[in-house]
């Protein structure tokens, strides 16, 4: 008896259908881009304002809580540390970091505000799962510690390094993170604590696509003075936190190397095979395996039938 | 009698001259130009005065070493000359005003101060509140004529201001490593 379908072309059918539903997927994920809550706000951060005062750190030490810094706010000394051939960076005693730079030809150092840039769609967020992040139509990225199990796998996914873990409650896991003030603030559509304690206006908070037109207005009427590019717009597919800066940014930090599409993109096609993995090939190569043994089954069943004859 | 009559005329004509001197020092009709000799000495800015003292601003030096349009800039003084500002208002005469209060928002960023840009229409989209006004102001001039720029050089800490920043008598204790804890 020949069976109609070699084991070859089982395996063949089987691959062409996974590539298909790939190729698929791919093209229903660009049309489904979620283009974040159209009355999200964010923060525009004007590096050419910025004189390095911290009162922006102070105030978010105070309206957060958080522990006494080791030295005060108003001790310039900071600017200097390094720590791991690195500036300062955000951890659990601290949501938001200002960092000097002294770029050369610049005739006074320019200063850069760190804090979670509050992204249109959040690696962090996709990357957790036990969905301890949401995303507020209010733009802000929060964070929930009853759920959260400690795995940290949002500190990696963070393309801008940001959340960080509390290491010294590793038994009850808590991420430290900046939360856009949302729940003393946002949510009553007040700026949060940096936005109001910056005397420079560094730091303009609206709806963010206002503060797009507000950056491209300034880079427009100062002819030269801004770098002609919202660092933000589009990066990692959209910040809520924006910035303006008169130099290129990788001299200010900046990664400019991060992709100009949510980080989301980049896993998604993968991620999308997964529940098909799990739930059509286990049937599959079951019905692959018993069309194989088809012909033993049936040999034995004949042979039966003869014994019983 | 005649001494009386005097005395009586006397009165009236300080009157007369006093409230000529006040009505001098209340008017603040629409066409009425700021003349430098009008400017007060000194100026108090402590409007918003709350993690620092307000400022003793010596407005007759500045007067000596700036124009009144540098910093009052289109409200008086001579007329704009930015670019972008001569699209609308190359003719634009002087304002009513010359305080900053009366045109940069004290509550900048509440639901009010943003609701301003829902209207479609609006140019000035872009106009600090009064502390963004005032220290861009003087900060940007003193960073280019190297004025004072730090914080305290202006205006000194208050005691709530002391506590923000942790610092005065709210200074942390000092650790024999530095640094801070924990990473």
């Amino acid at each position: 008896m020949k069976s109609t379908v070699s084991r070859r072309n089982f395996i063949k059918g089987g691959l062409a259908g996974t590539v298909a539903a790939t190729v698929l997927k791919e093209n229903t994920s660009q049309a489904a881009s979620f283009e974040g809550y159209p009355e999200g706000m964010g923060v525009l951060v004007d590096l050419t304002r910025c004189v390095g005062c911290r009162s922006c750190e102070a105030a978010c030490n105070q309206e957060q809580k958080l522990p006494q810094p080791a030295k005060p706010f108003n001790d310039f000394s900071v600017f200097d540390e390094i720590e791991h051939g690195q500036k300062r960076r955000t951890d659990e005693t601290r949501y938001t970091v200002v960092n000097r730079y002294d770029v050369p030809g610049q005739d006074h150092p320019l200063f850069r505000k760190i804090q979670c840039n509050h992204c249109q769609e959040p690696a962090c967020l996709t990357s957790c799962f036990v969905n301890a992040y949401t995303k507020t139509p209010e733009g802000a990225v929060i964070y929930n510690a009853k759920v959260c199990v400690g795995c940290r796998t949002c500190m990696i996914a963070c393309p801008f390094y940001i959340p960080t873990f509390k290491y010294s409650s590793a038994f009850n896991p808590r991420i430290m993170k900046c939360v856009f003030c949302y729940d003393t603030r946002l949510k009553d559509g007040k700026p949060p604590a940096c936005v109001e304690a910056c005397p420079q206006e560094a730091l303009t908070f609206g709806k963010r696509s206002e503060l797009i037109k507000i950056g491209q207005q300034r880079i427009r009427e100062t002819s030269g003075k801004y770098e002609d590019h919202i660092y933000g717009e589009h990066e990692v597919g959209g910040t809520a936190w924006m910035y303006l800066s008169s130099v290129p940014f990788d001299k200010v930090g900046f990664d400019t190397h991060v992709p100009k599409e949510p980080i989301l993109n980049l896993v998604k096609d993968f991620l999308g095979i997964v529940p098909m993995v799990l739930t059509i090939w286990p049937a599959l190569f079951a019905g692959f395996h018993l069309l194989a043994t088809r012909k033993d089954w049936l040999k034995g069943k004949t042979e039966d039938d003869h014994e019983e004859e | 009698m005649r001494t009386e009559l005097l005395t009586r005329k006397k009165i009236a004509h300080t009157a007369m001259a006093m409230a000529m001197v006040g009505g001098v020092l209340l008017w603040t009709g629409p066409s009425r130009a700021m003349d430098a000799a009008d400017a007060p000495e000194t100026v108090e800015i402590d409007s918003l005065a709350k993690l620092y003292t307000g400022v003793h601003f010596d407005h007759a030096m500045h007067t000596e070493i700036a124009s009144c349009g540098q910093c009052h800039h289109h409200t008086t003084g001579d007329k704009v000359t930015d670019p972008n500002c001569v699209r609308c208002h190359a003719k634009s005469g002087e304002a009513d005003t010359v305080a900053c209060r009366d045109c940069h928002s004290r509550e900048r960023f509440s639901k009010e101060d943003l609701s301003r840009l829902d209207n479609p229409q609006l140019y000035h989209i872009d106009k600090p509140g009064l502390k963004g006004a005032y220290h861009l102001n003087c900060v940007e001039c003193h960073q280019k004529m190297g004025g004072p720029t730090g914080c305290q050089d202006c205006h000194g800490m208050t005691a709530a201001g002391e506590q923000m920043f942790h610092t005065g008598g709210h200074a942390p204790a000092a650790t024999p490593t530095g640094g801070h804890s924990g990473h």
